[in-house]
């Protein structure tokens, strides 16, 4: 069952990756790109990644979406057809894809449990998740307990990507609003 | 947009529940999969949604852009202050040890409430003030 599920979202991966790069109109370009983030958010629940499901669904295909048609709404919303020649990115895209490929071949099996990430600090994690911390979803306290750290940094990190957007943004309306003086709202 | 009555109704409709579950995903993160990054995503596109559907203006009585801007530093200072807390009661930085001196567990539940408490209000307001910016630059 859960192959006929995964090749089935594992197509339609495929599909509307050919369709992104098929397509010329920007708009269809950023659908088409939400679509994919939820079907990947369904491959991730499908691999009982349910946070991670979570956060693919709600960034990737709901607030991204939203960030690149606000984008679309201040640049072009078509792609200029640019005659470029198509050898190189091919041999370097095809070549990288190679490599990846043939990475996968010595990754173990998905789901093994005799593999080094699970056998390094994980059995730790699941065993005293609750003795130490009285909290259920491992997840969770690992995040936000045994990992407190590599939060923080991430909230640092939304913390200067949010002030940075703004300075890009607000700081060219700023002098653009001192250009035409002070009664344009 | 004026014309648009089912989109209106059925949003006003649909805003409580998101913000309820936004609620629910931060405050169950303990139990169940989500936590304060989720909730901060899902209360900020409650925000979003809103400005879309009745303006960026009307969301801005709502949410203020001077609020939002405020919140983003917020959460990162609550994020790092629970962490000096912890050094200032002897512990290590980051240990929740010290919210409860005689049950450690009970400590860490309510550090790692704590720290997720500063992740939604950053990611909440990060989200939102990017709208914001987006949304004032395509005005101008």
């Amino acid at each position: 069952m859960e192959t006929v599920v995964n090749s089935v979202l594992l197509t339609l991966l495929a599909i509307v990756t050919i369709a992104i790069i098929r397509q010329r109109s920007l708009f269809g370009v950023v659908i088409l790109a939400g679509i994919y983030s939820f079907l990947m958010a369904s491959v991730l629940i499908v691999m009982d990644a349910v946070d991670v499901a979570m956060t693919e669904a709600s960034v990737g295909a709901g607030v991204s979406t939203i960030v690149l048609l606000a984008t679309l709404f201040l640049t072009n919303s078509r792609e200029n057809p640019q005659p470029r020649n198509v050898v190189l990115p091919l041999f370097v895209s095809g070549s990288v894809g190679a490599a990846l490929i043939y990475g996968t071949f010595e990754l173990p099996p998905f789901g093994e449990a005799q593999t080094p990430v699970h056998l390094h600090t994980a059995p730790y994690y699941l065993q005293q998740s609750i003795p130490d911390t009285g909290v259920a979803n491992v997840v969770t306290s690992v995040l936000a307990d045994y990992r407190g750290y590599d939060t923080l940094g991430e909230t640092t990190v939304i913390f200067t990507a949010g002030i940075g957007v703004m300075l890009l943004l607000w700081g060219r309306r700023r002098r653009k609003d001192n250009d035409e003086g002070p009664t344009s709202s | 947009m004026k014309l648009d009555l089912i989109l209106r109704v059925g949003v006003k409709l649909i805003l409580p529940f998101i913000l309820l579950f936004a609620f629910y995903v931060h405050f169950h993160g303990d139990y169940g999969p989500g936590g304060g990054f989720q909730a901060g995503v899902i209360s900020a596109a409650m925000v979003i949604l809103y400005g879309l559907i009745f303006g960026v203006d009307a969301a801005k009585r709502v949410v203020p852009n001077g609020f939002v801007q405020r919140l983003i530093p917020l959460g990162v200072l609550i994020y790092v202050s629970t962490g000096i807390f912890g050094m200032l009661g002897g512990h290590r930085y980051l240990d929740y040890g010290v919210f409860s001196h005689h049950h450690p567990a009970h400590g860490h539940e309510y550090g790692i409430m704590l720290v997720e408490s500063g992740v939604i209000i950053t990611v909440f307001s990060t989200m939102t003030a990017i709208f914001y910016a987006f949304a004032e630059r395509g005005r101008s």
